[in-house]
């Protein structure tokens, strides 16, 4: 691939979905990409871009498809999903007693395992959730990963990868090697195809916000930009949830840590949030109850 | 350190698994089947047991049944490994007293995630 081509297809992506490719990362354009070369009968690397500049606006839609990390997995790294049942859903079923209702938000949510773990989380707290309506709203960039999400079959592998045993026999049935969700958890999550630098505002409000192991990807710049556009989607008092290695310092003022909690934050100014009765420390995902 | 018991007839299983186990940083003994595994935990109560199904001389749900019965055969968390891979199987494994299931092949981070689902990580 010559430089030319190269600094198009990282400008190109850089445009589209906020990616950034620095040059160390050829490799990997390199590697996702040739599969599509030879799908679209083209030979270079010299080819496929002038086929870009066409405007080809699928071919555009396959590249940044291609180039999106697609790495999840149910609970991933478990206590964020303590959080949401010990401190997180205490605090919003008391803020929320009038209304009785929460809307959550998968940011980027991949194949589905983050929200369909949210739903789990929520279906075990069905008593103290009697009466209430919940939607979880999940979203990504490409359309394929979506559809996977949608269908909710899971090889064992993947349902192996964070799921307690007894919550895959609560949520799911054996069809052939691979494991489906139940319906009825499926219908429970709702996915949409956003880009997160489009306009956000057609997704409403909601009180907890998953964006984890997104902003990574992005410079400091494109980061900034997303956090103040998904913080007009979060209720003011609402929380949001990032990736262990990412944070609002430095990058924006819309959000502030939540003490001693990591990896939650709240909308700047918001009011501490009461003693919540934390649960015990518990090992694994007992917290999330089967 | 703690301390994991693998139980399975094959040597190469075990091998794989010894693997990952101390990776994980547990001490390991093994034993090819479930009488054998007994004997193993006379001589030493493991922390987590990784108990193959299908064995010679006494299978993993025996095994279980027993270690169970025993007045310290309740601290040990027993995680299920093995290729029976249907729903009865991993129901009757649970009803047992079986604290995880894996559905063999694993890799290390499957043994990562049941480990700390059961509490030993």
């Amino acid at each position: 691939m010559s430089p030319h081509d190269f600094a198009y297809l990282a400008g190109l992506l850089k445009q589209r979905s906020g990616l950034i490719l620095t040059a160390d990362k050829e490799y990997l354009l390199e590697s996702r990409l040739r599969p599509l070369i030879r799908s679209r009968g083209l030979t270079d690397f010299r080819e496929f871009v002038n086929a870009l500049r066409t405007g080809d606006r699928a071919l555009i839609d396959d590249v940044v498809e291609a180039m999106t990390t697609n790495e999840t997995s149910f609970f991933r790294d478990i206590k964020p999903f303590q959080l949401v049942r010990s401190f997180v859903l205490p605090a919003l079923l008391a803020a929320r007693a009038d209304t009785r209702q929460l809307r959550i938000w998968c940011a980027a949510c991949s194949t589905g395992q983050e929200p369909y773990s949210l739903a789990m989380v929520l279906d075990d707290e069905r008593v103290r959730l009697e009466g209430w309506t919940w939607q979880i709203v999940a979203t990504d960039i490409a359309p394929s990963v979506l559809a996977k999400a949608r269908n909710g079959l899971y090889s064992q592998f993947e349902v192996q990868r964070g799921l307690p045993t007894p919550m895959l026999l609560k949520h799911f049935t054996k069809s052939g090697d691979s494991w489906q969700l139940k319906e009825e958890m499926r219908r429970k999550v709702m996915f949409r195809t956003v880009n997160l630098l489009d306009d956000l505002r057609g997704l409403g409000r909601f009180d907890l916000i998953f964006l984890r192991n997104v902003l990574i990807y992005f410079d400091p710049p494109t980061k900034s930009v997303i956090l103040e556009k998904v913080s007009r989607q979060l209720a003011t008092d609402g929380f949001l949830f990032l990736g262990g290695a990412e944070t609002v310092i430095g990058v924006t003022q819309a959000f502030e840590p939540v003490p001693d909690q990591r990896g939650i934050y709240r909308p700047t100014g918001t009011t501490p949030t009461f003693a919540v009765a934390s649960q015990p420390a518990r090992p694994g995902l007992a917290g999330v109850r089967a | 350190m703690k301390a994991c018991l693998i139980v399975d007839d094959s040597r190469v299983v075990r091998s794989v698994a010894r693997g990952i186990v101390r990776q994980l940083g547990f001490e390991t003994a093994e034993a090819a089947d479930g009488a054998a595994a007994l004997e193993a935990c006379e001589a030493r109560m493991p922390d987590v047991v990784l108990l193959d199904w299908n064995m010679p001389v006494m299978n993993g749900l025996e095994f279980l049944h027993a270690l169970r019965a025993r007045p310290d055969g309740g601290r040990p968390k027993v995680v299920f490994c093995t290729s029976e891979n249907e729903l009865p199987h991993i129901e009757q494994a649970l009803a047992a007293g079986a604290d995880e299931y894996i559905m063999k092949p694993f890799d290390k981070d499957i043994v990562e995630t049941k480990f700390t689902l059961v509490g030993v990580l």
